[in-house]
Parts: C-alpha cells; sequence; structure tokens
C-alpha cells in the first residue's frame, strides 16, 4: 500500500470499530430468533448495529450463527474478531475459536465439555454458566438462548430492560406465560452473571440515551418497502431463498394497501402473472432469485418485445444451480445482462446498501414504465437478509417519485381511435394506453409486429421496429447513473464495487485511509445500460483498479470492459458463499500490492 | 338490460392465415358471437393466446389481444385479472399449448378458480410446426414424432379439470358454431374460470380426427342432465371412443371465484391504485409501516 497523499497531520479520532457478539448453535435453537431481538433491544438503545446470519438449507440440525456488531457510528459490515461468543453448543466454540479476540469471552452451559486450555491460550475468557439449568428451573430448556442473552447483558453492562421489552413483544404476541418465563430466564441468568463478572470485562455497550430513534431494516424489507411507496399494488412470486422475504413482507402489509400479492404456482407462473398484472395498467413486480429466474427469462423476453413494464427482483445466492442456498454470491450479473434470447432493451440496477435498496424499490417502477421495458434489481443473499440501523429520514416517503412516463390516463387513452401500441416515436417510447377504456383496443404480440400490433414479418418493418426498441436504451443511458466515489479523488488506488459489498469495501477504505493508504472506491448501481464514453472516462483517469466481487469469473470487470473498454487491473474474487469481511478485502489488496 | 352488438365491431382488418376449413375459423365467429350477445364492446374484453394457429386469434380481431408465448396465456391472464377485475378476460389457445407446455398452469387454473374463459382450441396435433402428436392425440396416432404410432395414453382434459377442482367444465364442436357460442357465453357469466374443450379439426395435419369422424360421435347433453353433479360429470367426461358428449358436463354455481376472495380488491385493483397514486402519491401514509422496524 503506498503512502497518502497530501500534507498536514491527520488529526481524526480513530474509528469506532466497536465490538462483535456473535450466537451460535444448531438450527432450532433459535440462534437467529434471539439474534434478531437483541439487535432490536441494541437498536431501541440508540446503537448503530450490523447484524448477519449465517445458516442452511435445513430446519433443524446443523450450525447456525448470527453476528452482531455494535457501535456508536454507522455501521456497513459486520468485522472480526468476535468479542462475545454465545455457544449453545460445543461445535460452535471449536468452529470460531480462530476469530475471538483476546480479551474476549466465550459463554457456554456449565454442562459442555470444552478445551478451556484452548481459549485461555489465547487470551479469551471461557465462562461455563449454568444456564440449562437456570432455562430449565423457569422456563423450559428451549429458553437457553434466552438465557444466554441475559448473560451477555451481564457481560456487557447492557441494560436488560432493553431485552425485556423485545421478549415481552415476541413472546406476548403467542402467549403471557411465554413471556413471563423468558423474562425470569433472562433474569436469573442476568443476577448470576452479574455475580460472577461484576464489570469485570472490557467490552462495554453503554446505551446511548441520547440518541435518535431509528429503525433496523434488512434489505429485502426496504426494497419491499420501497415498491409499495412507489405504487407496486401487485406481487406473484415462488419461494425461493434469499428473494422469499420481499414477498413475506407484502403480504404482511394491512388490507388498507390494498396490495395483491400472488403465490404463484412456479416462477415461470410468477413472472407472467406480473406481465399480465402490468399489461393490464398495474405497477407489477416479482421476486426471486438465480433458481428461479433462470426460469423466468422467456417471460422477461416478452416483456422485452411487447414493451410491458416488469420489474423483477432477483436476490442472488450461491449458484449454480442449487448451489449455496442460504449463502451470498454475485454471480448472475452477467446471465441478467444477457438472460433471454434475442435483443431486446433491458434495465439492471444494483443497491448497494439498505437506503439504496429502499430506493431501487421504488426507482424500479419510474424505469420499467419509462422505457418500458425489463428491469432487473439484482441483490443478493447478504444484502437482502443482513439487518442495519437506519436513521428515520434514510427511509423518506416524501421523496418517493412516481413517474409513469408515456402511460396515458384513462381519460386520455379513451380518445385514441385508431390507436396504435407501438407508434414510431424519436425516442423509441410509445404512447402506452391501458386496456379496458373506451377507445383504444390494444393489440400485442410476442411475435414481430407493426406499429399496430399486428403480426407481420416484412423486413423493413423488422428493422424499424427493432431500431425503435433498442433506442430506447439510449433514451434510458441519459438517465442511468455513473459510479458514485468514496473517498478522495485521484487515489493511487480503487476499488471497484457494484452491490453488497460496497458495504465491507466502505470499511476497508475507511481503515486503510485511517493507516496512510491512498485509496478510494468507485461504486457501480446502474449496470445497464451503462453510458460507455463516461465510464471510460472515469476509468482513465484511475491509477489502478481492483474490482472486488462476490464471484469467481469477475462480472464487473468483464461488464465494465465490455461497455467501456477498459478492465480493471486486478480482481479480488471471493465465492465461498460467505460475504467478504473488511480485513479480508485489505488483506487481498495487500496480496495484489 | 344487455344490449346485443354487431359481430362487425370485433372484425380486423387483418389477413387470416388459417388453412381454408380450419376449426378456429368456427371458434373465432362463436367468440364473437358470444360477445355480441353478452354486449361486451371490443374495449371491455381482452383476449390473451399463446403460440399455436389458434393462438393467432387475437391478431384476427378489433379486441384488446395479447398474443404471448407458447403456454403462459392462463398466468398471464390470471395477473391482468387480478390487476383489473373490470376486464372480460378470456384465453385462446391449443392443445399442446393448454395441456402440454402449459399443463402446470392448468391444473393450478381449476383449482384456483380465476374469473377466465378457457377456450381450447383442440385439434389433437401440433399444426403449426407441421404435425407432430399432442398431449390429446389418441394412442397410436401416427405423426412425424410418432411414425410407429404415439405409445402415450391420451390426456383427457374433462376429467382432469374435473378432478382437479374446475367449477365449469364443457365440451364445444366446431362443427357446431352456435351450440359453442352458447357455451363461451356461459363461460364468461360464470363466475370463475370456465373451461371450454373444443373439437377442432385440423384439416391440413390431422387426418383421423376429421369433421366426419366427430360428426359421427358428438352428442348433445340431454336436457335432463344435470351438470351439478361431479361424480356423474366425471364419469361423462370418461365417454370418448364411440360416443363424444358436447355440453356443459360440470359446473358449480356457488362456488366463489378467486378475485372474489382477494380481499385488497375489495378495496381498490392494482390498476385503479396505480392511477390514484401517480395522480397523489400520498406518502404519508406510509409512516405507520415503519413502526415494526423500531
Amino acid at each position: 500500500m503506498s503512502d497518502a497523499k497530501g500534507e498536514g497531520v491527520d488529526t481524526r479520532a480513530p474509528i469506532d470499530q466497536g465490538i462483535s457478539i456473535m450466537i451460535g448453535g444448531d438450527a432450532g435453537q433459535g440462534v437467529e430468533s434471539s439474534g434478531a431481538g437483541f439487535a432490536l433491544a441494541l437498536a431501541r438503545a440508540g446503537l448503530h448495529v450490523f447484524a448477519l446470519q449465517d445458516y442452511r438449507s435445513q430446519i433443524r440440525g446443523g450450525h447456525n450463527f448470527y453476528e452482531i456488531r455494535i457501535a456508536n457510528r454507522p455501521l456497513y459490515s459486520h468485522r472480526e474478531p468476535i468479542h462475545v461468543l454465545l455457544a449453545l453448543t460445543p461445535e460452535s466454540i471449536a468452529r470460531h475459536l480462530d476469530v475471538l479476540a483476546p480479551g474476549g469471552a466465550v459463554i457456554y452451559p456449565d454442562k459442555f465439555e470444552v478445551d478451556r486450555a484452548a481459549l485461555e491460550s489465547r487470551g479469551v475468557r471461557a465462562e461455563a454458566l449454568p444456564l440449562t439449568a437456570i432455562a430449565e428451573q423457569h422456563g423450559n430448556r428451549l429458553m437457553l438462548n434466552t438465557a444466554g442473552l441475559g448473560a451477555i447483558a451481564a457481560l456487557t453492562g447492557f441494560p436488560l430492560r432493553f431485552m425485556e421489552q423485545v421478549i415481552q413483544e415476541n413472546f406476548g404476541k403467542k402467549s403471557a406465560t411465554l413471556a413471563e418465563e423468558n423474562i425470569a430466564v433472562a433474569r436469573e441468568a442476568h443476577a448470576v452473571a452479574l455475580e460472577r463478572f461484576g464489570e469485570s470485562f472490557p467490552y462495554r455497550v453503554a446505551p446511548d440515551e441520547h440518541a435518535p430513534r431509528r429503525m433496523l431494516m434488512h434489505g429485502n424489507e426496504a426494497l419491499a418497502l420501497g415498491a409499495l411507496a412507489g405504487g407496486c399494488r401487485f406481487i406473484s412470486a415462488y419461494p425461493m431463498t434469499p428473494g422469499t422475504s420481499v414477498v413475506e413482507w407484502l403480504a404482511a402489509v394491512p388490507d388498507e394497501y390494498a396490495m395483491v400479492v400472488k403465490h404463484a404456482e412456479d416462477e415461470i407462473a410468477a413472472v407472467c402473472m406480473a406481465v399480465g398484472a402490468s399489461f393490464a395498467g398495474a405497477r407489477a413486480m416479482t421476486s426471486t432469485s438465480g433458481g428461479g429466474f433462470s426460469l423466468m427469462v422467456e417471460a422477461m423476453g416478452l416483456a422485452g418485445m411487447t414493451e410491458v413494464p416488469l420489474v423483477i427482483v432477483e436476490a442472488q445466492r450461491g449458484g449454480p444451480s442449487t448451489g449455496l442456498p442460504t449463502r451470498t454470491e454475485q454471480s448472475d450479473l452477467l446471465f441478467a445482462v444477457h438472460a433471454a434470447h434475442g435483443e431486446f432493451p433491458r434495465i439492471i440496477t444494483a443497491p448497494g446498501t439498505v437506503e439504496e435498496c429502499f430506493e431501487a424499490g421504488w426507482r424500479a417502477f419510474n424505469l420499467a414504465e419509462r422505457y418500458q421495458c425489463p428491469v432487473v434489481v439484482l441483490t443478493d443473499s447478504f444484502l437482502a437478509s443482513s439487518l442495519r440501523t437506519l436513521e428515520m429520514d434514510a427511509i423518506d416517503f416524501s421523496k418517493v417519485v412516481i413517474d409513469r412516463g408515456k402511460t396515458l390516463a384513462p381519460e386520455e387513452s379513451g380518445a385514441q381511435a385508431g390507436y396504435r401500441r407501438f407508434e414510431l416515436s424519436g425516442d423509441g417510447i410509445s404512447p402506452r394506453a391501458i386496456p379496458g377504456y373506451e377507445g383504444a383496443v390494444i393489440t400485442t404480440a410476442s411475435d414481430e409486429h407493426d406499429e399496430s400490433g399486428h403480426i407481420t414479418e416484412e423486413s423493413e418493418n423488422r428493422v424499424r421496429m427493432m431500431n425503435k426498441r433498442m433506442r430506447k436504451m439510449e433514451t434510458a443511458g441519459a438517465e442511468m447513473r455513473l459510479p458514485s466515489l468514496y473517498g478522495p479523488a485521484g487515489a493511487d488506488l480503487t476499488i471497484a464495487c457494484w452491490g453488497s459489498t460496497v458495504g465491507p469495501c466502505r470499511e476497508a477504505v475507511d481503515e486503510m485511509l485511517e493507516a496512510g493508504a491512498s485509496v478510494n472506491l468507485l461504486q457501480f448501481t446502474d449496470l445497464l445500460p451503462m453510458d460507455g464514453d463516461a465510464v471510460r472516462q472515469t476509468l482513465d483517469a484511475c491509477h489502478r483498479i481492483v474490482a472486488v466481487e462476490q464471484n469467481y469469473t469477475g462480472q464487473l470487470g468483464r461488464l465494465l470492459r465490455m461497455t467501456s473498454g477498459i478492465a480493471p487491473h486486478h480482481t479480488l474474487n471471493k465465492f465461498d458463499g460467505r460475504p467478504f469481511s473488511p480485513h479480508e478485502i485489505m488483506a487481498g489488496l495487500e496480496g495484489i500490492a | 338490460m344487455v344490449t346485443r352488438l354487431d359481430t362487425k365491431i370485433y372484425d380486423a382488418a387483418t389477413e387470416v392465415t388459417w388453412c381454408p376449413g380450419c376449426g378456429d375459423f368456427a371458434i373465432l365467429r362463436a367468440l364473437k358471437l358470444a360477445l355480441a350477445d353478452l354486449g361486451i364492446a371490443p374495449w371491455q374484453a381482452l383476449v390473451v393466446s399463446g403460440i399455436g394457429c389458434g393462438s393467432k386469434l387475437p391478431d384476427y380481431t378489433s379486441i384488446n389481444g395479447f398474443m404471448t408465448i407458447h403456454g403462459r396465456p392462463l398466468p398471464i391472464a390470471t395477473g391482468a385479472r387480478l390487476a383489473n377485475p373490470d376486464l372480460h378476460v378470456i384465453v385462446v389457445n391449443g392443445d399442446g399449448d393448454s395441456y402440454g407446455i402449459g399443463g402446470n398452469h392448468f391444473l393450478h387454473a381449476c383449482r384456483r378458480n380465476p374469473d377466465l374463459t378457457h377456450i381450447v382450441e383442440n385439434n389433437q396435433i401440433y399444426g403449426l410446426t407441421k404435425g407432430q402428436y399432442s398431449p390429446t392425440s389418441d394412442k397410436g396416432f401416427v405423426t412425424t414424432t410418432s411414425p410407429d404410432g404415439s405409445i402415450e395414453a391420451a390426456l383427457n382434459p374433462l376429467s382432469v379439470a374435473i378432478a382437479a377442482g374446475a367449477t365449469f367444465v364443457a365440451r364445444g364442436f366446431a362443427g357446431e358454431p352456435k351450440h359453442m357460442a352458447q357455451l363461451i357465453v356461459e363461460g364468461i357469466q360464470h363466475r370463475g374460470y370456465a373451461l371450454i374443450d373444443v373439437l377442432q379439426p385440423c384439416v391440413t395435419f390431422n387426418r383421423v380426427n376429421t369433421y366426419d369422424w366427430y360428426r359421427s360421435r358428438v352428442y348433445k347433453l340431454e336436457e335432463n342432465y344435470d351438470p351439478a353433479d361431479r361424480l356423474a360429470a366425471w364419469l361423462k367426461a370418461q365417454e370418448w371412443e364411440e360416443r363424444i358428449p358436447l355440453g356443459v358436463l360440470y359446473r358449480s354455481a356457488d362456488s366463489p371465484s378467486y378475485e372474489d376472495q382477494v380481499g385488497a380488491l375489495k378495496i381498490s385493483s392494482p390498476v385503479q391504485s396505480a392511477l390514484r397514486l401517480a395522480r397523489e402519491p400520498s406518502p404519508g401514509q406510509y409512516e405507520p409501516l415503519k413502526a415494526e422496524f423500531m
């Protein structure tokens, strides 16, 4: 790494990296539920949180863990080391030994046989507590996770009342007894642990009483909320991890929003229902992952050919085929770029943060309706399911724009005698009538068609209609966003990224800048169409570019070369299904340098 | 009071490319007659088709038409109905499109009961690809992909529909366009999914199941036939070799349609919501949704 340019003394305070707490156990032990509950308690206590779940595609058994990072400043990623590990199984300790911080602690039920020497040789405290006995005495053994949370609160000095409130809300919905028992378990474990630990533990979690209220949200929730605010009132989907929680969230929206949710028989039906709904005039979407998107591509081509606005949310996971169902990857970018046979206009965006997911949710409908074409919003498992605290104004409904482009209002449709759905125009976009209003009758075919929508294979018409459709890509290109720069301009090293890797990349850049490196970050959110000339200028101005991607082949790098003629100098790839951590990125960059 | 319309208003200036004598002509005529009888204007209906000779039907009308992809008109039509329940949505596609590539959607439309009228142009052959056996081809049928005769049992679409929970199951014949038109009228009036399987000779590629072949077998259901009896309807649907019944084999009068049961549609349709929100986005309405994240 090279030295920072410029003069003067850096007077910035060291970055507050916060502390990280992990809950590890088997599927079915409530790892996720207790982790998410704890994260909410921390957020309510005025702390910034980043929470990541790591689980397998099975409902019972198999090691799971939940990682919560806590700080007094916004967080964009998980980060090692782990300061506190709550081990609900002995396996949790063995698995995470390597990432435990010296001075940290492992809390575990005293019945476990644990290699204390292995922990203590690393400077990690091995804290056996009667958690199982406490759970059984005040509730039942399933409440082991709750006992553990009580012990963590005691260890770190986090006030138990925040946890009690969340427990009351989460369990009170099911039964008052369940809530009371869980609270009793947490209190007893807290008391026992406090007697043992006092204030001896160096990593404290103190509430910030002066902090503003914040929200705790993951990417799928933000995207669904954005879609709703953008006027989407129709989603058809088939369950597929990690895309499912988009449709689940929208299905739970109160009736008054009149959200129509259709769980289809398969992904082909799901995307086709969305095409039908959008053709009829709704703002319609579908949500899936790579496997489901593979089934949707023919209908995506239909939407391209018939100029039906279509929003597809594709939350990527490890592929190919079933791949790594619960894990993250960014390997579908070039698939989305090329999905379906033939050539037709399409738009691809990739939000990188939870806030960006909210905006991507509503903006996709404007893009789809303005350019009357399919829009693919690419997220991934890491972004879709990691929770992050947001300021209240990060979700600002007053900034949401609903722009339907050349969609005609009913009264305008009604005035369209002799209406031609695919009328030629300078920008390639034709006025779009909605069926069901007197006057305009709409004929549309997946076959090549003339301006009136009737089928024809005539050569001159084919050329005209191809030109018309493809011209929309040029028209759309003008409003697509260039990569955003984070960090100082003109740095020696530029990281290029897209999607969820922006979080760990940002944290890596912050840390490298603090250490005096000359580095910045280019984040691409609008991936297609891309203004090749403008991107070339941007990339030309960079000294050395490393593309950091969660895939094997460096797909952003390839796309950049394809559109701008310039490829990154190096690529840093990861395809084990686990998200990059800032440390991995820094280590990887050092390896390249 | 329904005003009967002139069928000419559904005509288009396009050239019809079906072979002379094709059974699809009768289906096109019957559809126009049915819409005219019901007083449904071209802009009030949407005809969704798939791929195949018969799926070109919307091109030959001036009715709202969406000619889609092979096997998928049912989910596309379902989406359109859920977006705008004021539209009369009619699906027209062939036996390969409906029962072959679209077979899964067919099963789920039957049990789901969206308010669609599904007219299947069943000629027991793939015509547009020039003569391969279809899901409804009889065993032993010789085609280019079954040169020694098909060794697959034919699908019986009516008994499958009844078993899968369809609430209106009928059969028409291209040689009886007025009878067929009446079936389409009843199908459109039926609240829910209405299957009208139409025996429709392919005069070019199916030299077995000809007009004469069907004429010697078809008969209209007796006056005293009770379409409300599901078991009797299933048994009636088994008739094929010697005698083939025409008419409404099964009808459940009191089953709610899928749309009837969607709570959101009682408040506003997605199409109306989109129109309203484009005029008045009302951002304040979403603020309460933030509470669940806090």
